[in-house]
């Protein structure tokens, strides 16, 4: 690698994703990594090792938990949370649990509202938090083009977009007042095919759940819904069958939808990727609302 | 896709290298439709993005029934409704030979903040010109913008050409009124490029409809542009220290991504401002031992011994030093509604430095559509001024077109917290009456040449005196330099007195020892001029070579040959020490014009006859020389 002045764009990408993780670092007192368990989570987490090894993550990992995830999903998560370098500290909107809000009796925008975003900004709060990692790009959605890599949210944790601030070279500006908080998005400028290639080159591990395998599903909403427990009640005339499906995002269940698939292995994914006539939030019910519904959800403190 | 190889295609993504660029053009030359046809071609387009846009296009689209490829950038369908301004969008799309990022900055108000911010991290810039209209005077401006962004390569796409009937000679006027006003704004490279957005004629495919044009396509270009990654990685070693990492106790790294050049462990280096020296002794890439880091490497640093070095640090190597200073004049881009005015303070980011810093004087504004220098008071949003400013304490940096890393920097409001300017330095200022000690202390090249000069209001330089014996150089040399010394000008004689009976006592009069003579001189002269004095010289210096070895030494514009002239018969006539007389009784040997020749200069910088003009005459004459040539100042 050493002997070309030349970088690749993924040598590129990585370099520049560790410098405002450092950026952060070095002048944030409270920073958190949220960690959602995806795939962009996890290389998002190996980022951050590169950029202090060979010492430790100076910050937690905050993972927000709906209890909505599959149950492979936790089990990813908590050898994550074992290995002895992280620190993970898991919050749930323990009052949004308790008034009975979940995803199958409420609409997507309900559930996300109270167990995502609600628990998102309790737990920011809670740790006095005033900069948040987030594993959002830019590529993920025509809205995200114009996104900072250092978003500013006020104190009620809202996105102004008339009040952005430009970015310039890699001079970012951390600058915030007390209960204010800054989300950063380190893989800003990776795309879906970066973050699958990366993966790859870098045998970086993701659930499982990525990968083709039989699963049981149901067709619903033309969305095919992997019946995960028992918490799906099944409607009339449903009968979940065995099919070879995956994942190309982990939402919650049961708002992400499955897609047929052979690929058992990350070059199979990439090539499925290459094929793939459709973007990768397509799967996730909550896009679906309308079309600059990213823009409200970030209004009120979506991530 | 049957016969695709995953594999091979993974290996051919894994070595694709990225160029950042951005796209630049009013409103309606066709930038949308360029970009989306870049990512339509390439395809990076899903089909639920296109059903989007299909359904768009009817609402909104302008081209009849295809899908408006405008639409698919667009997507700022909130932002027009609710009058949000995005300065830049960012799109991606890849090639088998590149991955490549746009920055797409809309073309209304705003447009200077919006391009420079856009600009700011570009390698490469595609300007776009709508044929049915020309070059407008926005084409002026988004260039200029380019040019002070220090974007090198250009690509200026004339767009519509399906619109002029694919006309040669339309392009070609275009592209010659471009040149000319390239050529006044000092771009060095651009290309021209006719295409059509609309069809994708010389945008990704070559066109048919354009016989007449032989060059690449923009993707062609896009393609294989430099990414500046070369020149980045040859450039003297810039590493800002961004973050101490202690998160082990058995650990001290510094990390940072290198700016500019490479380092290899074992290396010496100097941390800046405290112009402190220690070595290299690991280069860490992602915690693993390199033999080198270099320039876009995130790296960690390891030090030879336990110095003092923390954030906004800079570690370089020690012969190729940047400034260090609190003053310096740069271009700044306003940014904010609320102007910069002198004298306020604001937070000035640097590198990985935060300090304040205050615009002391607004030298002028720069009109960007016409490039005209106004004086003003303060500088309004999207405003650029010329600025002096001072921080508040001393950081190494270098001038933007030599370094735009190190040379870069935004100011920051200090109440609100925005980032309210962006600057580009262009030189340091020395400043005689600020505090010199702390310039002083960090490394002995902080007082240099330029440095010494200015404290004594003069340009150095040396006056080189040839001539005869008895030509009068010691005469004519010694009344200028009372001259200059009544004007308060700091100065130097050197002459056979002074020289031949200390420094070069051992020296004969051979040619070898002549030879000799001159070299001493010339190193004493250019000693002299470095510590910023004008040096006068009075030795006969009859070689041609020896004199021209001696301008050798000096900086351009520095050497001043004055031919001290007055004919041999004058001079052996005047003979005031008798040493004609001497030679023609072979009393002496090796004496100029009588046993050993004498080389006139052949292109002095001036002449001044003896035995035509007085010695008051030829001083006025000199001394009016020096100040036309800018030595001596008022
Ligand atoms: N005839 C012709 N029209 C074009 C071409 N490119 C763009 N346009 C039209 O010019 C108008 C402005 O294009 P758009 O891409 O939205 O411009 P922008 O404001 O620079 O982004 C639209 O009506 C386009 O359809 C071209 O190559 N030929």
């Amino acid at each position: 690698m050493g002997e070309s002045p030349r970088m690749t764009h993924l040598e590129a990408l990585e370099a520049e994703s560790i410098h405002i993780i450092r950026e952060v670092a070095a002048t944030a007192q409270r920073p958190v990594m949220l960690y959602s368990i995806g795939k962009d989570s996890a290389v998002m987490l190996h980022l951050a090792r590169k950029a202090f090894a060979p010492g430790r993550l100076p910050f937690p990992l905050l993972n927000i938990d709906t209890t909505w995830k599959f149950r492979e999903v936790y089990e990813f998560r908590d050898r994550v949370a074992s290995e002895p370098d992280i620190d993970l500290i898991t919050h749930r909107n323990v009052e949004g649990l308790e008034q009975g809000i979940n995803p199958i009796d409420h609409s997507p925008g309900v559930h996300t509202d109270v167990l995502k975003t609600q628990a998102l900004k309790q737990a920011l709060s809670k740790h006095r938090v005033e900069a948040a990692f987030g594993g959002a790009r830019r590529d993920e959605e025509r809205s995200r083009a114009k996104e900072r890599v250092f978003s500013f949210r006020d104190r009620q944790h809202r996105w102004d977009p008339k009040n952005q601030r430009p970015e310039l070279w890699n001079l970012y500006n951390p600058r915030v007042a007390d209960g204010e908080s800054i989300r950063v998005f380190p893989l800003s400028n990776w795309t879906e095919l970066d973050v699958w290639q990366y993966i790859h080159l870098e045998d970086i591990p993701v659930p499982a759940l990525y990968f083709s395998a039989e699963r049981p599903v149901v067709d619903r909403n033309g969305m095919l819904i992997v019946v995960d427990d028992d918490r799906l009640p099944l409607e009339e005339g449903e009968e979940p069958r065995m099919e070879r499906v995956r994942f190309r995002t982990l939402g919650c269940y049961p708002l992400t939808g499955a897609i047929r698939s052979e690929a058992e292995t990350l070059p199979e994914i990439i090539h499925e990727m290459l094929l793939a006539r459709s973007s990768e939030r397509q799967g996730r019910a909550i896009d679906h609302d309308a079309a600059s519904s990213m823009e409200q959800k970030k209004q009120q403190g979506y991530f | 896709m049957n016969d695709f190889d995953i594999h091979e295609f993974l290996d051919q993504h894994r070595r694709k290298d990225l160029l950042r660029f951005i796209t630049c053009g009013s409103v309606d030359d066709g930038k949308s439709t360029l970009i989306g046809r870049l990512l339509f071609d390439t395809q990076q387009v899903f089909e639920d993005q296109l059903a989007a846009v299909e359904r768009d296009s009817r609402k909104y689209g302008t081209t009849g029934d295809a899908p408006d490829l405008a639409l698919l950038v667009d997507g700022l369908q909130a932002e027009r409704e609710q009058g949000i301004t995005i300065d830049v969008a960012y799109r991606y799309f890849t090639t088998e030979r590149r991955k490549f990022i746009i920055a797409d900055t809309p073309g209304h108000e705003q447009y200077t903040r919006n391009m420079v911010t856009g600009a700011s991290t570009a390698r490469a810039a595609v300007v776009l010109v709508d044929a049915t209209r020309g070059v407008q005077v926005q084409t002026r401006r988004h260039s200029y913008l380019v040019h002070l962004l220090g974007i090198e390569e250009v690509l200026v796409a004339v767009n519509k050409m399906d619109a002029v009937d694919h006309d040669r000679e339309t392009f070609e006027d275009i592209e010659r009124t471009y040149s000319e006003f390239a050529h006044q704004l000092g771009i060095e490279r651009f290309r021209c490029v006719p295409v059509s957005a609309l069809t994708g004629a010389n945008v990704t495919r070559s066109s048919e409809e354009m016989p007449w044009y032989e060059g690449p396509t923009v993707l062609e270009w896009l393609e294989t542009v430099p990414t500046g990654a070369r020149s980045d990685a040859e450039g003297a070693m810039r590493f800002p220290v961004q973050y101490v990492n202690r998160t082990r106790s058995d650990f001290r790294g510094f990390c940072g991504q290198m700016a500019r050049g490479s380092v290899s462990a074992g290396d010496e280096v100097v941390v800046l401002p405290s112009g402190r020296r220690t070595r290299i002794r690991e280069v860490l890439l992602h915690g693993e031992s390199v033999e080198a880091g270099r320039a876009g490497q995130s790296l960690t640093l390891t030090l030879a011994e336990e110095i003092d070095v923390s954030r906004g640090d800079m570690l370089v190597h020690s012969d190729r030093l940047p400034r260090v200073g609190d003053l310096f004049d740069a271009r700044v881009v306003w940014m904010h509604d609320r102007p910069l005015l002198p004298g306020r303070q604001y937070d000035l980011k640097l590198g990985a430095s935060e300090v304040p810093g205050t615009p002391e004087i607004i030298h002028h504004r720069i009109d960007v559509n016409t490039l005209e220098h106004h004086p003003v008071e303060q500088l309004d949003l999207n405003e650029i001024g010329y600025c002096r400013i001072r921080t508040s304490r001393a950081l190494p940096f270098d001038s933007y077109e030599t370094n735009p890393s190190t040379g870069s920097f935004i100011l920051i409001d200090r109440v609100t917290n925005l980032t309210v300017g962006a600057g580009m330095i262009v030189r340091p200022v020395t400043d005689p009456v600020s505090d010199k000690s702390e310039n002083v202390v960090w490394h002995r090249q902080s007082v240099d040449k330029r440095s010494r000069a200015t404290q004594k209001a003069q340009r150095p330089a040396v006056l080189w005196f040839t001539g005869l014996s008895g030509a009068g150089k010691s005469t004519v040399a010694n009344a200028l330099e009372q001259a200059l010394f009544q004007r308060g000008h700091h100065s130097y004689l050197l002459d056979g007195d002074n020289v031949r009976h200390g420094l070069n006592r051992d020296l004969g009069f051979s040619d070898e020892d002549r030879v000799e003579n001159i070299r001493r001189i010339g190193e004493v002269a250019r000693l002299m001029a470095d510590a910023g004095l004008v040096v006068l010289s009075a030795f006969i210096s009859p070689f041609r070579a020896d004199r021209a070895l001696v301008r050798e030494l000096m900086e351009d514009g520095e050497f001043i040959e004055i031919h001290v002239d007055a004919p041999l018969e004058v001079c052996e006539q005047r003979d005031p020490k008798g040493l004609y007389a001497k030679a023609r009784a072979g009393v002496i040997r090796n004496f100029t014009g009588i046993d050993s020749p004498y080389e006139p200069p052949r292109d002095p910088e001036i002449v001044v006859d003896t035995s035509k003009l007085s010695v008051d005459e030829c001083v006025e004459e000199l001394l009016g020389y020096l100040k036309r040539r800018g030595i001596l100042i008022g």
